[in-house]
């Protein structure tokens, strides 16, 4: 089971048409084992944010192959992928994304909502439980726009566990976070990979965080030069 | 469930943008309220001028036309060309009664499409006082009937209809009449009519129909008196006001009786058709003002919106990442579009209905019009479910596009532009 693999990409190539056609991603394959915690690691402009947007389902203008979880997700309509990520993906950003307006338990609730197999109280226990896992369930009903940015990122990490994801991706997930934030943030990973053997596929700039990590992946201009094993 | 989710975002959203909301919301209360308190004033006008017009007016009326478009002699005869031309053809001297009009009247109690109807003998009569001669007309009804047919007991000043049939010799003047005359209830005047014979006759009301051209000369006798005043049978009357049951029929019916009776028949299309022709334009301009305060409550909405859209951008972003689909998405907009005009339409209404009380109110007395004492106004619900249902159309509409645009984005755009 420990190698199922839960995403497989399959040489994809991308290009942006404005201004001018450039070659961005270059024949990337690869692919991430249930439980792996990974790493994209790669000079800005390498192509590593816009590969995780390909990932992710949210960029579809590509060619090659996107495998989750045994699926293929390339070439499907549009409310299937919304599906797919609301279902199988935890996503966090760089920025924490959070709706303003709403409290941090309806933020966190709201994809479990959406994907609605649950009733609103088992939601809302799922909610506690992981705002109580990231430390910050005494925050659940200030608006989210009253939050601090290490606290943000909690929320929106607990966001991204809400519907248990296979895999949970972040784009420079600590990028605008202080040291110790980032710290804590690498934890809550951690911990996610070792007692819920959750599989992570985080982009980074921060060598130190993807030292930690199970491998890195490493880009320069659009092709993976290393796969990260040992 | 899914839906009640997308509802209840909606609603989030509006709730944090309470001005704007209430900015657009108002909108559309004063565009449906002005709606529908033009609409109710104006065409609460043209209903008061339809039925004064219609309370003049029989839906048909049969009288004897004078003849002038007859046959010659020439063409009665065998083997005429059909070259001659006879000039400046001259009436016979031709009847002013309807013929075998105590049959006629008879037919017309029978048939079931016709309300009430009134013969009526008008004749030419010179009111004397002192040495002044007055010209006049005097019309022989049967005063029960007449009112019937007519409303005219709303134009008497002073008397009774009933007491025209009381008094052998009663006579009710126009108010202006009167005061030349100067004469009131209970006083004598003198008639001499077109055939020379004199009458003196108890005045026993005065009406007023607002209208100087006839309240200066006319009058109303019983059709025994008039009969008497021409010297001429129970038999003899001039014309027959018919009110139907349904409108509609009166042009139908009075082909139906021109041919059947043998006399002119006019229904009350032909005898207004310069009041139908302003009363469509008068509609035509109604229909104008209401439609642009639609649309302009319309563009209000289209602009917030917008705009909400655009300070939403991150929102629609997080959503799709989340797995909230562009149908998704669009539903929560047009959503916000529907409360919109649902709760503006609905304070529009009560802002329509308030304005038309208010306007009720208004005291405005005419001369002209003796029935009314303030502004006209219809409270037709027609017009109030119109303009909720437009009101919802518009802010559809107005939603629907910026809805669209908000599904068509797509998410890594609003993210990588960061």
């Amino acid at each position: 089971m420990d190698n199922k693999q839960v995403l497989i990409a399959n040489k994809i190539n991308k290009y942006f048409w404005k201004p001018q056609k450039f070659h961005v991603l270059k024949d990337i394959s690869f692919s991430i084992n249930s439980g792996e915690f990974v790493s994209v690691m790669g000079k800005s402009g390498c192509g590593k944010s816009t590969l995780l947007y390909v990932l992710s389902t949210m960029d579809t203008d590509y060619e090659g192959e996107l495998i989750l979880d045994g699926q293929t997700l390339t070439g499907k309509p549009n409310q299937d992928l919304a599906k797919a990520r609301n279902e199988k993906i935890g996503f966090v950003f760089q920025f924490h994304y959070l709706l303003q307006e709403f409290s941090v338990l309806q933020n966190v609730m709201l994809p479990a909502l959406k994907l609605g197999k649950l009733s609103k109280q088992e939601i809302e226990h799922n909610a506690y439980e992981k705002l109580k896992l990231l430390n910050i369930e005494d925050q659940a009903l200030k608006k989210s726009s009253r939050l601090s940015g290490g606290q943000k990122q909690r929320v929106a990490i607990a966001r991204a566990l809400i519907n248990d994801p296979m895999i949970i991706m972040g784009d420079e997930p600590t990028g605008n976070l202080d040291s110790k934030n980032a710290q804590n943030v690498f934890e809550i990973f951690q911990r996610l990979k070792e007692e819920q053997n959750q599989s992570l596929l985080i982009v980074t700039h921060d060598l130190d965080f993807a030292q930690k990590t199970d491998r890195i992946i490493e880009m320069l201009d659009g092709r993976i030069i290393s796969h990260g094993y040992k | 469930m899914n839906y009640f989710l997308l509802l209840q975002i909606a609603l989030t959203h509006l709730r944090s943008r309470l001005r704007q909301t209430s900015v657009a919301t108002l909108g559309v209360t004063f565009g449906i309220g002005m709606y529908i308190s033009l609409i109710g004033f104006m065409t609460g006008l043209n209903n008061l001028m339809d039925d004064i017009t219609m309370s003049n007016t029989a839906h048909v009326k049969l009288f004897q036309d004078i003849e002038t478009n007859r046959k010659t002699v020439l063409d009665k005869v065998e083997n005429s060309t059909p070259m001659t031309v006879v000039h400046h053809l001259k009436p016979k001297n031709t009847r002013k009664n309807i013929r075998n009009s105590i049959n006629i009247l008879d037919i017309l109690k029978k048939d079931e499409r016709i309300r009430d109807f009134s013969p009526r003998l008008t004749t030419q009569v010179f009111y004397t006082f002192g040495s002044i001669v007055l010209n006049g007309t005097a019309l022989g009804i049967d005063p029960f009937k007449e009112q019937e047919v007519f409303d005219i007991k709303a134009n008497l000043l002073e008397g009774s209809f009933e007491d025209l049939d009381s008094y052998a010799n009663g006579i009710i003047l126009g108010s202006g009449l009167a005061q030349k005359l100067s004469v009131m209830t209970g006083d004598r005047v003198n008639i001499t009519s077109a055939t020379g014979a004199q009458f003196s006759l108890k005045v026993v009301g005065i009406y007023e129909a607002g209208i100087s051209m006839i309240d200066d000369i006319q009058s109303y006798v019983t059709l025994a008196t008039a009969q008497k005043l021409m010297q001429k049978s129970k038999d003899y009357i001039t014309d027959i006001n018919i009110q139907l049951h349904d409108k509609e029929l009166a042009i139908v019916l009075s082909k139906e009786f021109s041919q059947r009776f043998g006399c002119s028949a006019q229904d009350y299309i032909t005898s207004n058709a310069q009041f139908e022709a302003g009363s469509g334009i008068r509609n035509m301009i109604t229909y104008a003002v209401s439609i642009t305060l639609l649309l302009i409550a319309g563009f209000g909405i289209y602009n917030i919106l917008t705009m909400m859209i655009y300070e939403k951008m991150d929102d629609i972003a997080i959503l799709k990442a989340t797995g909230f689909s562009g149908k998704d998405v669009k539903n929560i907009f047009i959503s916000q579009a529907m409360i919109i005009g649902i709760i503006g339409g609905i304070l529009g209404i009560l802002l329509g209905y308030g304005t038309c009380l208010a306007i009720d109110q208004i005291p405005f007395e005419s001369p002209a019009i003796k029935s009314m004492d303030s502004m006209p106004i219809n409270y037709d619900p027609k017009y109030y479910i119109i303009g909720v249902a437009f009101a919802m159309l518009t802010t559809f509409l107005a939603g629907y596009l910026p809805a669209r645009k908000a599904s068509q984005i797509d998410p890594v755009d609003i993210i990588r532009g960061k």
